[in-house]
């Protein structure tokens, strides 16, 4: 489904991605661990497309064709979703609009038809009860003066209405309290399906707790230098991102 | 990140859309202004003596005053001799009784505008008195208001049926001194339109005015006048399209609104001037002078106004709240893209007892574009516990863009309060990027921002002018991609 080789992303005249090679699969759940500044968000935002990044070298391919090359918007119809660290307030807008003109942008993109205020309503209102989101946030604007679990589960609510093929969720986890982070990934395990993939980028380990990933990898200067099953972030969490600094220099 | 900062600029990129000149003969008065060609004009449309007399007092008070400077904006010279006073398109003499009659051409011109008269009147209800350079062409829906003893037609009519009513009132809200601006609109103005609600009527329908200027060189200087009688209500539209041209115009307008006890006026603006094009040539100087006054008790006028023309736009829509109770309100979205500029506002001034006052502005700049809100609250001695809202937000897209903010507040009465907030924002990248990551393309994520960002006042504005101000506004902000 993707492919990540060799990739090389800079900032301005700062490299920060050296050498990324990852594939995911369909039903596949990989978590990205490491240490600020390693790389993690830059990863998540060059496959969603967010400008400003240069790619200097590798390729992204996504069900086998060039991810890069594509806007934004055409990597969300294509059925990319990014989970945001920091979801954006969109004052005014409500929420239940924003998401019915997303998914039908995605929709037509598809030759779908475009689904009806009614549809819509009812198919929103189930996926909030399963991410349990608050109807009463569904009529607020989007994400203005929602507290940060709402934010975050808010997020959630989006992906499950959206159904993504692949979705990224960039530090789902931050910010949240145990209960929040609980419900957060009971949202994210119900979503879980064969054909779908999902990636976690996390710092820390306790969200894969919660969602038990298949795959962890660990990301460290721009490289991923270990990659293992659900063990290696049970071992990083016991002895540190340091650990691996150490074991790389040996 | 410039890159992107650039593809917003050039989203913010698009032709004006309305660009187009309708080729219909004028009947235009060479440029040049003195006492003959104000003789002129009154003489050309048979004015009564007491009009060409105040004309001329208008004229020869503006001889004596300046430019007002205070604004924060950059103004080329005007040269006054050099713009032609009078201009009426060449129909049929006695002018058209049905749309039938109508230059063709004229409803072609609405056509490509997207008001088809006929149908928008019929379908919405609607009476449309339609405004093509300086004399009235169509007036629909006359019979229907007449039956309500409601008059709404152009004001040179209403100079020629009600000269009582026009003598009473024209000049008592503004009045022929009262700015350089006005006072130039006072002595040469040819037409614009006048609404009469008698005591105690509900005017059944929202009345509507389109302007259009469209002769080249000819300054436009409409005249209105709404008087709503005790107890009456009326809710007026205007909105402005104009055809592309190099050459600045200038349209100095001036409205008076007078609403006596109980009354309520309603007065919602779309304006969508030629605004100059991405460098800054050309463009309507839009300096219009608007003013209600709330005379009697308990009494209430609402300026609504969604601003996207004109190069230059120095406009204050404003409310005397004598009566007392008396309210006024001030809803504006002001939009302000490539080299335009805009130093817009209200004056609240209360004098009655217990008035009541709420100004909420919206300023969007883009492009180059300089955006200033200027409003004045002045509590009188007299208004006691009277109180004003105000609310200034200010978006900007790009980093070239500015806002800025001018709120001036008198208060001579202790128990009066006044309250302001404001609030600067930018269009983020990260809004942008939000709105792409779920699917939705760059031009609809902008005008969703946009209208959000709006909502407040678009609530204000009747239905069927609330979608059309959304399209105006996308317009004004977007371009097509690719």
């Amino acid at each position: 489904m993707l492919e990540i080789s060799n990739l090389h992303v800079s900032i301005g005249d700062q490299t920060i991605l050296k050498g990324i090679d990852l594939t995911v699969k369909p039903g596949e759940v990989h978590a990205i661990m490491g240490p600020n500044g390693s790389g993690k968000s830059t990863l998540s935002h060059v496959l969603a497309g967010r400008e400003g990044y240069e790619v200097i070298e590798g390729s992204v391919r996504y069900e086998g064709k060039d991810l890069l090359g594509l806007s934004p918007e055409a990597r969300a119809h294509a059925g990319i979703f990014l989970g945001f660290q920091y979801p954006v307030e969109i004052p005014g807008v409500n929420n239940m609009y924003f998401l019915k003109a997303a998914i039908n942008a995605r929709r037509k993109a598809n030759g779908l038809k475009e689904l009806d205020a009614f549809d819509f309503i009812q198919m929103a209102k189930k996926k909030a009860g399963l991410v349990g989101l608050d109807e009463s946030l569904l009529q607020r604007a989007v994400n203005e003066g929602f507290s940060g679990g709402e934010k975050k589960r808010n997020e959630i609510f989006q992906m499950a209405v959206l159904e993504p093929q692949l979705a990224i969720l960039d530090e789902t986890d931050s910010g949240l309290d145990i209960d929040a982070l609980r419900i957060v990934a009971e949202g994210v395990n119900a979503l879980r399906d064969p054909e779908r993939a999902v990636i976690l980028v996390t710092h820390y380990q306790r969200l894969l707790d919660y969602i038990v990933p298949d795959y962890v990898h660990v990301l460290s200067d721009g490289r991923i230098v270990r990659s293992g099953g659900r063990e290696l972030a049970l071992t990083l969490e016991e002895k540190g991102y340091g650990w691996l600094k150490e074991a790389a220099a040996t | 990140m410039p890159s992107s900062s650039e593809d917003l600029q050039s989203h913010l990129r698009k032709d004006y859309e309305h660009g187009f000149t309708t080729d219909v003969e004028s009947d235009t008065l060479p440029p040049g202004l003195d006492e003959d060609v104000i003789r002129h004009i009154s003489h050309m449309k048979h004015e009564p003596d007491f009009l060409l007399e105040w004309r001329l007092e208008a004229y020869r008070h503006w001889l004596t005053q300046r430019e007002p400077n205070w604004a924060k904006l950059n103004i080329d010279p005007i040269d006054y001799q050099a713009i032609s006073y009078y201009s009426a398109p060449k129909t049929s003499k006695d002018g058209p009784k049905s749309l039938d009659e109508v230059d063709p051409k004229l409803l072609e011109t609405y056509e490509k505008l997207g008001i088809p008269l006929e149908e928008r009147a019929a379908l919405a209800g609607v009476a449309v008195d339609a405004v093509f350079d300086s004399v009235s062409v169509a007036t629909t829906f006359k019979d229907k208001l007449s039956k309500e003893g409601i008059i709404f037609c152009p004001f040179s009519e209403a100079v020629q049926n009600h000269p009582e009513l026009v003598q009473r009132y024209l000049g008592s809200v503004v009045p022929t001194t009262d700015n350089y601006f006005a006072s130039l609109n006072s002595a040469v103005f040819t037409d614009g339109s006048f609404v009469y609600i008698p005591k105690g009527v509900r005017c059944p329908m929202e009345l509507s005015t389109y302007f259009r200027i469209n002769a080249a060189n000819t300054g436009q200087f409409e005249r209105t006048l709404i008087i709503a009688e005790a107890g009456s209500y009326v809710s007026y539209l205007e909105g402005c399209t104009a055809p592309q041209r190099d050459e600045n115009q200038l349209h100095a307008a001036v409205v008076e609104l007078v609403a006596l006890e109980d009354a309520e006026i309603k007065y919602s603006t779309v304006q969508n001037w030629y605004p100059g094009d991405e460098n800054g040539v050309g463009g309507i100087y839009n300096f219009v002078t608007k003013r209600g006054d709330c005379r009697g008790d308990n009494s209430k006028i609402s300026w609504t106004q969604v601003e996207t023309g004109s190069a230059i736009t120095w406009k204050y829509p404003s409310c005397l709240l004598r009566g007392d109770n008396s309210v006024g309100e001030f809803h504006s979205i002001a939009v302000t893209n490539h080299h335009q500029q805009a130093d817009t506002g209200t004056k609240m001034v209360h004098l009655g007892k217990n008035t009541r006052s709420t100004i909420v502005s919206k300023g969007i700049s883009a492009g180059q574009a300089q955006n200033a809100y200027r409003g004045l609250v002045h509590m009188g001695k007299n208004a006691s516990s009277a109180r004003n809202h105000t609310r200034c937000d200010s978006l900007l897209m790009g980093d070239r863009c500015g806002a800025h903010t001018f709120p001036y507040m008198e208060v001579k009465n202790p128990s009066a309060r006044v309250e302001h907030e404001a609030t600067t924002s930018r269009i983020g990248e990260d809004q942008l990027f939000y709105c792409r990551q779920r699917g939705i393309s760059e031009e609809d994520a902008v005008s969703m921002i946009v209208n959000g960002f709006c909502k407040e006042v678009f609530r204000e504005l009747p239905m069927e002018f609330a979608v059309e101000a959304q399209n105006l506004l996308a317009l004004s902000l977007e371009g097509s991609i690719g």
